[in-house]
């Protein structure tokens, strides 16, 4: 199977702390992988890495085997028209209609007529279920149709790969399936490459072709989503299952409550 | 040793900023600039900063100048110069109180609703979200607003004089009977095209330029949460203000020190 991204023994750090030492990882082609991981563990970062807006201290990140922190930044933004991203907040342009924001990328990196930027439009739109909201303005929506207008915006220009970072949180359990339904079928429809970076464990697990769990600025654990089930790694066991102790303690590291206790008195 | 550190430290961060705001504006103004895509988003700009500050720029400068009249009434008419009432309004508006407390009310009303557009943009992931459209935002966000910010902010200077002039004569002469003509007349005598009206509108640019270059800067710049933007929109007008104020010493001494 074909890579459509790679990460090679890559480390990051952010000032002092190191988010990342020494991973690699591997996006085929064609299918929806999924990067779970406790909240705070640099997911995210993950993602803007492989977009070009970080870069790494170390190792290579590359996108059809072009090595995307070794390009110029006129090459990075063409790369950039083939990938996509739909951020957590949706980020739809405040000051514009639904409608409008769908058809930006279109209007900046085309030269089609109106007419056809409408009918591609509202073919976006068709696509998430949201025609009807085409001429409705951000505020107006809510948290799960905002989502669905910018997965819009994010599918206009037929990226080939297409990252969504946390499409779950903070969903009703009726958008987390419509989320769900799309992110599947979008996959399937248009043969796009998805990387879904989450930690609502079911829904990605029902998603997902591959899985990697981050932890601890690595990959503790990779799978089908059956074998991460089966995993042996306590640390994947415990996130799967979220338990509350484990190998990530409950309690944040600090001395021994005895001693500190006594020295209050 | 523990303040000595820092020292260098608050002196390498001062650093590190002037180079991230020398960046910025390299890259929306100096680098593949793109006036002809811009232009729309130009005009709406200006619309946003200058049109609808215009408003408070009228007021104030109706209300300055009829002050201005009043206190250099109370003065000339004792020495019965009330004929010099023309220049005297004329000359400190267009010299010195048209540019400045424009750039002033400028920081306040446009400077610091830049800060916190662009600060939100920020904060809700709409600038990634250009990076990650290939939109280069400095092009796309920065640019309009700073070209926006310059055309404006000299023009509302030019309109503040204008009518403070006209509530200098409202005052002195229709109230405080001073004679229309002479108003008119000793102003005209007085007031020198290159070296009064231009170099306030000189000094007019140079404030636009700093006053725009720090709002988009800080917004920028500012840390993505509710608080960071509440820092950076009132960094916005302390930075302007004073930097208005220290700029506007260097240039008049440069300008009219000499005579």
């Amino acid at each position: 199977m074909e890579d459509l991204v790679s990460i090679h023994n890559m480390t990051f750090s952010r000032g002092e702390r190191k988010i990342y030492e020494d991973i690699s990882l591997r996006i085929p082609k064609g299918k929806t992988t999924a990067i779970m991981g406790p909240s705070g563990i640099g997911k995210t970062t993950l993602l803007r890495l492989i977009g070009g807006q970080l870069r790494p201290d170390e190792g290579d990140i590359r996108f059809k085997g072009e090595s995307i922190p070794g390009m110029t930044r006129k090459r990075l933004f063409e790369v950039r028209r083939e990938m996509s991203m739909l951020f957590q907040s949706g980020a739809l342009f405040t000051e514009m209609t639904v409608f409008d924001n769908v058809a930006f990328p279109i209007r900046e990196h085309t030269t089609l007529s109106e007419e056809l930027i409408r009918i591609l439009v509202l073919m976006k739109l068709q696509a998430v279920g949201l025609r009807g909201a085409a001429q409705m303005m951000p505020s107006e929506l809510s948290g799960g149709m905002a989502r669905r207008a910018a997965l819009a915006r994010a599918i206009a220009l037929d990226p080939e790969l297409i990252m969504y970072d946390e499409p779950f949180a903070g969903q009703d359990p009726i958008s987390m399936g419509v989320v769900v339904k799309l992110i599947k079928e979008l996959n399937d429809a248009l043969n796009l490459t998805s990387i879904v970076v989450s930690h609502d464990v079911g829904e990605v697990l029902s998603i997902a072709d591959y899985v990697y769990v981050l932890a601890d600025k690595r990959v503790v654990g990779e799978g089908t989503p059956e074998q991460i089930k089966e995993h042996e790694s306590e640390l994947v066991q415990q996130f799967l299952q979220g338990k509350a102790d484990g190998p990530v303690r409950f309690h944040y590291p600090s001395r021994s409550m005895q001693e500190q206790l006594l020295e209050a008195n | 040793m523990e303040w000595f550190a820092g020292i260098g430290r608050s002196t390498m961060g001062m650093a590190a900023g002037l180079g991230r705001a020398a960046y910025l504006l390299f890259g929306s103004l100096v680098a593949r600039p793109q006036p002809l895509k811009n232009f729309p988003l130009t005009i709406r700009q200006i619309y946003v900063v200058g049109v609808q500050s215009l408003l408070i720029i009228i007021v104030s400068g109706a209300f300055i100048g009829m002050v201005l009249a009043l206190q250099a009434y109370t003065v000339l008419v004792d020495y019965g110069a009330e004929q010099s009432l023309g220049p005297m309004v004329a000359l400190s508006l267009l010299r010195e109180l048209g540019p400045v407390v424009t750039a002033l009310l400028f920081a306040g009303r446009a400077g610091s609703a830049l800060t916190a557009e662009i600060g939100l943009m920020k904060a809700t992931e709409q600038l990634s979200s250009l990076e990650m459209m290939a939109v280069d935002p400095l092009r796309r966000v920065i640019a309009p607003r700073l070209w926006a910010g310059i055309i404006s902010m000299p023009l509302l200077a030019l309109i503040f004089s204008t009518v403070g002039i006209l509530g200098g004569h409202a005052v002195g002469v229709d109230w405080l009977g001073v004679d229309s003509g002479s108003y008119w007349s000793v102003m005209q005598a007085a007031v020198d095209f290159n070296d009064d009206v231009m170099n306030g509108v000189i000094k007019s640019v140079v404030f636009a330029f700093v006053v725009t270059w720090i709002a988009v800067f800080k917004g920028y710049d500012a840390v993505p949460t509710s608080e960071g933007i509440g820092q950076a929109t009132t960094q916005t007008v302390v930075y302007s203000s004073l930097a208005v104020l220290g700029l506007d010493f260097v240039l008049t001494a440069l300008m009219f020190g000499t005579h």
